[in-house]
């Protein structure tokens, strides 16, 4: 059976999303409120955007409570960009916390600014030649043990597995490539 | 320019989306309009209301004023240059602006030409007020689309107008037979390869944004459920009675525009509005600058 997946359409790159997950196969729905949430589904998709803008619209929306305790609960979470951020524990050069519950440090905006953005080739996981757009990515500045790295740039991780979260700085959804849709899928 | 660096330019405009762009003229505003949830600021030295009420030539932003805005948010910074006026891009660029918007609403530097923005690595937004006028632009480089509206105004007839035609040209375009695309490109004076584009696509190869006269929640909602992918707010949110609060309510009618009982309730006391003034009313028509 095909897998109930709800995309955070609060702000950002959702529909892209929305895309490449009923490519690979899935069920999509749009969470803008909480009565959108008030279904059962099987995983969730934090997309690219501003985390300032999606965290103020969580809270003000009255979503980030409970999808925080879904989350930590163990329902899988696929995460790209601003909602990387959204995820981690801490955010080196700011002081909000969203939902804190991957165990990394980030920091915003790290590869400069507009034209720090680029795109580039790499291993995922098992993933041979994933191509990674990076729009203003965040940085993930460190990690805790049991946090599994997927992928690097540069020496540093930019795509990250803890549990029932993979998270990623760069944009799978802006690119032809869906093995990582798939692979969670899969997975979840 | 090159393809990889046009296509990050495009990709990065897709995450402005469903978001609310605020034109702020000073550090305060733009950490005011980043706390009420923008996702983006266009930082100007005057707002479109008081360029049209100064009258006179009005250039592009001290850039003094505009890194000053950079340093204040963590949110992207937009500036406007003149059309046509290249060295005032090339500027924006060095001070590593996010987005140059070549903007109608600054005096024209050349009345004929645009900026070949493909020569740019920085993205750029431009106004339109057909598929046509969107075209050419994106074919010159542009990376974001926005209506042209009638700045200054609070009076959001024009981008309606703009919108709706827009609209109504790409479900014109995109139900042709494939041979009548090339008679469609030659009406529309566009590049033949965005025309097919929007024939196979059904929309813009870019994000398309309303502009001009917004100045309520309400309009906002509007400007959605008439196919705006999200909104500029210029003069409407700091010539109101409550600039806060209705910058917030503002850009959370454009995530839940189909949620008429949420809006209500963000219409609320929201202060006094921008008075505005009547587009039919007015003699400096900043839209038909640049075709």
């Amino acid at each position: 059976m095909s897998r109930r997946v709800g995309v955070l359409a609060v702000q950002g790159a959702f529909a892209e999303h929305e895309r490449a997950f009923a490519k690979a196969g899935a069920d999509v729905f749009e969470i803008r409120q909480t009565a959108d949430i008030e279904r059962s589904f099987d995983a969730l998709v934090l997309p690219g955007g501003e985390s300032t803008v999606q965290g103020k619209l969580l809270r003000d929306l009255k979503l980030l409570a409970p999808l925080r305790q879904r989350i930590a609960e163990g329902l899988p979470v696929f995460a790209t960009c601003a909602g990387l951020i959204l995820l981690a524990k801490q955010i080196a050069n700011d002081s909000a916390v969203w939902f804190g519950l991957l165990p990394v440090t980030v920091r915003r905006n790290a590869y400069g600014r507009q034209l720090g953005s680029f795109t580039t080739k790499g291993q995922v996981g098992s993933l041979a030649d994933v191509p990674m757009t990076f729009i203003r990515a965040p940085a993930i500045e460190s990690v805790s043990d049991n946090v599994n790295v997927l992928s690097t740039f540069d020496g540093k991780a930019t795509g990250v597995r803890h549990g029932n979260i993979w998270a990623f700085a760069w944009h799978p959804e802006l690119t032809t490539d869906e093995r990582i849709f798939a692979a969670f899928l899969a997975w979840c | 320019m090159d393809n990889e660096r046009s296509e990050v330019n495009r990709n990065l405009a897709q995450m402005l989306k469903g978001g609310v762009i605020m034109d702020v003229t000073t550090p305060e505003q733009a950490r005011i309009a980043e706390d009420a949830g923008a996702c983006a600021v266009m930082a100007l030295e005057r707002i479109p209301a008081d360029i049209r009420a100064a009258g006179g030539v009005s250039r592009m932003s001290d850039p003094a004023m505009i890194r000053g805005i950079q340093d204040a948010v963590s949110i992207p910074v937009m500036a406007k240059c003149r059309i046509g006026h290249i060295a005032e891009a090339r500027i924006l660029e060095a001070i590593e602006i996010d987005y140059i918007d070549e903007s109608e609403v600054l005096s024209p530097a050349d009345d004929t030409r645009h900026i070949d923005k493909t020569s740019f690595k920085v993205p750029f937004v431009c106004g339109a007020r057909d598929l046509g006028e969107a075209l050419r632009r994106i074919g010159e480089g542009a990376s974001m689309i926005r209506t042209k509206g009638e700045p200054g105004t609070g009076d959001v007839v024009q981008a309606v107008r703009h919108m709706r035609k827009m609209q109504a040209e790409i479900r014109r375009v995109a139900s042709l037979r494939d041979d009548e695309v090339y008679e469609a490109a030659k009406e529309l004076a566009a590049p033949l390869d965005l025309v097919k584009y929007v024939h196979d696509n059904r929309k813009l190869p870019v994000v398309n944004f309303a502009a001009g006269g917004v100045a309520t929640p309400a309009d906002a909602a509007l400007m959605m459920e008439l196919g705006a992918e999200g909104v500029f707010v210029g003069s409407g949110i700091f010539k109101s009675g409550d600039p806060a609060k209705r910058a917030a309510a503002i850009v959370q009618a454009v995530t839940n525009w189909q949620d008429s009982a949420l809006l209500a309730r963000l219409s609320e006391n929201l202060g006094e509005a921008m008075v505005g003034i009547n587009a039919e009313e007015i003699k400096t028509i900043m839209e038909e600058r640049g075709k």
